[in-house]
């Protein structure tokens, strides 16, 4: 029953091209979730304070359709969806943009929430001393924010680098796709992709680890 | 830019429902790993709660389930069936696959559900006369449940847009089908939107729900 071979030979020899994947997918993923706080941070903000208007209409609209469509339809959306109107997206510029598209509307909910936690007399109290609103964020509201969204956002980027994976399905070689490339030559698809998900993990422990190192730091008292 | 769409040119009735067909499968999906995945969790999660070697022993599995991407689980559960020389159809390898990655998500809530119940209530009804399984039964699960049924209401909206990565290992569902009379007919906007539509209400109901619970679960 089990007359299985393994080889992994070859996939040393084309581990250069899975590390390379590695690194755009740990790209993309950083470039994603900086991209899309700097989105959810004035969507949270304006969804927060309860104004309407069309910005309101906007963040809520993003963050149902970021959190109740699949990641890979988004993809397909920048992609082909884009393409079918004439702006044709490189495959990278494609998931940039759906990544961070899925980013923003998450974190959006993240951060209104953690706004939401934090008790209005904080803002009340320092408005009272004499601060404006845009001092009682940055001094009052946001240190008490951060503590309370930072693992979120840790899950998050955690999520984005998952995420990036997907780019595999247009033709992009991050991590997945190049592994997939890789191993159309040997088809010895097992001993590739379970080296790829060992690299996954790895880097997903890197994050984690990086996370509680910087919250040990930053909130040890 | 003049944006020309003419509906259904190029496209037949047909295709339409070869995408419903799709998005049935989709559906089916949801239903079958749900059900398998919740029960597998909650095995899973009171298991790794009370025995210790268990939840040492079954740590690294959950860790890895949550930290490789999905698209790579279908494909390295599609080719270990393959080198035992037993290979799975599309549609067992994405039953399978989903199934254990929903009932890993459903194991850390009940853990987490089982903990928020205070121990001072396990003990108050064990010393009322309740045996073990009384106990567990009449008061760890209803309040456990309780706490983490808007939670599971999210993994199971994670899992309905999960289902649309069966496709890397051949199966067509809602997504697959979409692209296949897309790459035929290149009506890819309104099958694009069609197809986003249908995933949003599916899910966004179920999400609209999950949150109403959560308000009142806070409140009370």
């Amino acid at each position: 029953m089990f007359d299985y071979q393994f080889y992994w030979s070859m996939v040393w020899s084309k581990f250069p091209d899975l590390l390379d994947g590695a690194y755009l997918s740990i790209q993309i993923t950083a470039i994603s979730i900086v991209l899309g706080l700097l989105i959810a941070m004035p969507l949270a903000i304006w969804r927060h304070s309860g104004r309407g208007g069309p910005l309101g209409a906007l963040a809520a609209t993003w963050v149902e359709l970021a959190r109740n469509t699949p990641a890979l339809f988004q993809i397909y959306m920048a992609y082909f969806g884009l393409g079918a109107l004439g702006l044709h997206l490189s495959s990278y510029a494609a998931l940039l943009i759906a990544i961070t598209f899925n980013n923003a509307g998450y974190l959006t909910e993240t951060l209104r929430g953690g706004m939401a936690a934090v008790a209005p007399q904080q803002t009340a109290a320092a408005r009272s001393l004499g601060m404006t609103g845009f001092q009682s964020f940055i001094h009052v509201v946001f240190p008490q924010l951060f503590v309370i969204v930072f693992f979120p956002f840790v899950n998050q980027i955690n999520w984005a680098l998952l995420n990036t994976s997907l780019g595999m399905m247009i033709g992009l070689r991050e991590l997945t796709g190049a592994t997939q490339a890789a191993q159309a030559e040997s088809f010895r698809t097992f001993e590739f992709f379970i080296v790829a998900a060992a690299l996954y993990y790895l880097i997903s422990k890197l994050i984690s680890a990086g996370a509680h190192l910087a919250a040990w730091r930053l909130f040890k008292d | 830019m003049v944006i020309n769409i003419t509906p259904y040119s190029g496209l037949q009735w047909s295709d339409f429902w070869y995408v419903l067909d799709g998005a049935w499968r989709t559906v089916m999906l949801t239903i079958v790993s749900g059900a398998a995945g919740t029960l597998i969790g909650l095995v899973l999660g009171w298991a790794r709660e009370n025995s210790v070697i268990l939840r040492y022993g079954l740590a690294l599995y959950v860790d890895v389930t949550r930290s490789v991407p999905l698209i790579i689980q279908f494909i390295l559960v599609n080719s270990v069936f393959s080198i035992f020389g037993l290979p799975l159809t599309p549609l067992e390898v994405g039953l399978l696959t989903l199934s254990l990655y929903m009932g890993v998500q459903t194991s850390e809530l009940v853990r987490a559900g089982i903990r928020s119940v205070p121990e001072q209530l396990q003990k108050a009804a064990r010393s009322l006369g309740m045996n073990y399984w009384q106990v567990q039964t009449h008061i760890t699960a209803p309040l456990a449940i309780r706490t983490i049924f808007p939670s599971w209401i999210g993994t199971l909206i994670g899992l309905t847009k999960d289902t649309a990565l069966v496709s890397v290992v051949g199966y067509i569902e809602l997504l697959r089908a979409a692209q296949i009379v897309i790459n035929r007919s290149n009506e890819t906007l309104l099958i694009l939107i069609g197809v986003g539509v249908f995933y949003f209400i599916i899910c966004y109901p179920v999400s609209l729900y999950g949150r109403r619970l959560e308000r009142r679960l806070a409140h009370d």
